[in-house]
């Protein structure tokens, strides 16, 4: 079985070929993020306005590099919620219009299914069940996967997510948008010894996540440090700070997370999950646990086609598919999801 | 020649089939149902007319303006079928086909469309049947305040669309005697879009299909943040 995916939930136009037996054939992915830099965020009705011209493009340039033909395709998958109503409706009208092209089946994906499943992409995969902790711009949340298609929620930030905190303190630190990867960069020329940042809800019990204050005490360190001489010194040392709070908070979850459910192996996923000092220190800490961690490569954590289409050809798989229009969802909650049957 | 229409740049959704006589059409006001209504439309009038969806030569569709978020919608569906089939496609203006529509059912030669574009603005075309039936727009296509809305010269005008309701009092204040009546109560249809388009495409220009593209006329959508300035010393 073989399915074109095709991802535009947020600032990505991602397509990408999945085959059930030979794997990934061909992805590609367009960023916006140069053109929303000047906005210092994510513009939905420019995000939209390009996503409809990259897209069919994108599908020309997979299908080519997959060597594949109509006749091979089985199935169109495209996400279908959670993201930007607009955005997401250039990826399901296309996708489902193809689909009704070509007598194919289309299948909406949960866009945060794609995340959680994108381990399933590497060799060796994790298998089900697992404890999934999913980072990015817009989703922080532990998720305990029983098996593909069945979600349980165990923690969630109440605020922030921890994605929006890095670029929000990146842009404190004059980094230019989008800042999480930049202020990465940044913190490893930091010196770990000057600032404690605190490390927000790990003193009570529970799996929730709060990450608004870290980048409020960023804001007040750099006022009560303005008059330093030396600011590029600072600016790191503050980066620094700021990124071993969050490591060391999303680790204190994640160690809690793996007891509370007696699972050993741990899944990460979403853009921040591309953070260095973050997997190391997930990995160090799945192996003192006696299980192992899985990150999927940088490529597959931020948003990309390659998910969109292992998802749905998945879902397909179980015999999922939808006859009629191609409606999406702004807000679409994870646990709402079905399991997915045995293909 | 057998033609697929689409429109959803509007609280209307409409698809028609043309090939040479009478479109057959189908047209509802629907707001925020597009994307569930327009696929099912367009099977429902294959059926009536016993085509297959492979016997589809070219779509041509409403390509704007009008609501941004429809303008999407029948150029995303436009170029999944037109890519699908390996067909062209025929943009059509979406102030041509409301023009269009008042002429063919109130038999008038000089239109002015009117849509309303929120923020107190307004999308404006004038058009003109000329001899040999053929529609020309007077002038290019506006996004303005009813104020700045070009006049055409002449007399004989009728207004079509519904920012004839919105803004009506100003825009006849401004017509004077020059308009001959109003109709607010019309959207952009697919059946005009079908007519409109027919011709184009028979003299060969359709377009390919990841040209099915929304003209949205108003293209400023967002400020760019001014940087702000260092931490003060």
């Amino acid at each position: 079985m073989r399915v074109i995916g095709l991802e535009t939930s947020c600032d990505e136009s991602g397509v990408a070929i999945y085959d059930a037996r030979e794997g990934l054939l061909a992805q590609r992915l367009h960023s916006q993020s140069r053109m929303h830099a000047e906005y210092a965020g994510v513009v939905p009705e420019l995000a939209s306005r390009d996503h409809v011209r990259r897209i069919l493009p994108l599908v020309t340039e997979v299908m080519r590099e997959a060597g594949t033909g109509w006749g091979q395709i089985d199935g169109i998958a495209y996400t279908a919620g959670p993201g930007l109503v607009g955005a997401l409706l250039v990826g399901a009208s296309v996708g489902r219009s193809l689909a009704w092209s070509r007598g194919l089946p289309a299948v909406p994906v949960h866009h945060l299914e794609g995340h959680l499943l994108a381990a399933l992409l590497e060799r060796p995969a994790p298998v089900c069940p697992f404890v999934a902790l999913l980072v990015s711009g817009g989703h922080t949340l532990l998720v305990k996967v029983e098996r593909a298609g069945r979600y349980e929620i165990i923690g969630e930030t109440l605020d922030d997510a921890v994605g929006e905190a890095f670029d929000k303190t990146a842009t404190l630190l004059d980094l230019p948008y989008p800042g999480g990867p930049a202020l990465e960069q940044l913190a490893r020329a930091g010196d770990p010894a000057r600032f404690s940042f605190p490390r927000p809800m790990v003193d009570r019990p529970g799996l929730e996540f709060s990450f608004s204050g870290l980048k409020t005490f960023a804001a007040n360190t750099l006022l009560g440090y303005r008059h330093a001489s030396d600011r590029d010194r600072l600016r790191a040392d503050v980066a620094r700070a700021f990124q071993d709070a969050v490591v060391d908070t999303l680790a204190i979850k994640c160690r809690r997370a793996l007891r509370a459910t007696r699972l050993s192996r741990l899944v990460v996923a979403g853009g921040v999950g591309a953070n260095r000092a973050l997997r190391q220190r997930l990995t160090e800490l799945a192996r003192e646990e006696g299980g192992e961690a899985f990150f999927p490569r940088a490529e597959f954590c931020t948003d990309n086609g390659a998910m969109i289409a292992f998802a749905g050809c998945l879902r397909l798989q179980g015999g999922e598919w939808t006859r009629g229009g191609f409606d999406v969802r702004a807000r679409w909650p994870l646990d709402a999801l079905q399991a997915i049957a045995p293909g | 020649m057998k033609l697929l229409a689409i429109d959803t740049s509007t609280i209307a959704c409409s698809a028609a089939l043309f090939d040479g006589g009478d479109p057959r059409e189908r047209f509802e006001i629907a707001p925020r149902e597009h994307a569930d209504l327009l696929l099912p439309m367009v099977d429902a009038l294959l059926a009536e007319a016993g085509w297959s969806r492979e016997q589809i030569d070219v779509i041509a569709f409403g390509r704007g303006p009008g609501a941004f978020t429809g303008l999407r919608i029948a150029a995303g569906v436009a170029q999944g079928i037109a890519f699908g089939l390996d067909i062209p496609v025929v943009p059509v203006s979406t102030l041509a086909a409301l023009a269009h529509g008042a002429m063919r059912e109130g038999g008038g030669t000089r239109v002015l469309a009117a849509m309303d574009a929120r923020m107190r603005e307004i999308y404006w075309g004038a058009y003109e049947l000329e001899g040999g039936g053929r529609l020309v727009a007077r002038g290019a296509e506006q996004v303005c305040a009813p104020m700045d809305a070009r006049l055409p010269v002449g007399e004989g005008w009728f207004g079509a669309g519904d920012a004839w309701d919105v803004y009506g009092d100003i825009l006849r204040l401004r017509l004077g005697p020059r308009l001959a009546g109003w109709d607010a109560g019309r959207y952009p249809r697919a059946r005009d879009i079908a007519l409109l388009a027919a011709p184009v495409y028979m003299e060969g220009g359709g377009l390919p299909p990841e040209q099915a593209l929304p003209v949205y006329l108003r293209d400023n959508v967002a400020q760019p943040k001014k940087r702000k300035p260092s931490a003060p010393e």
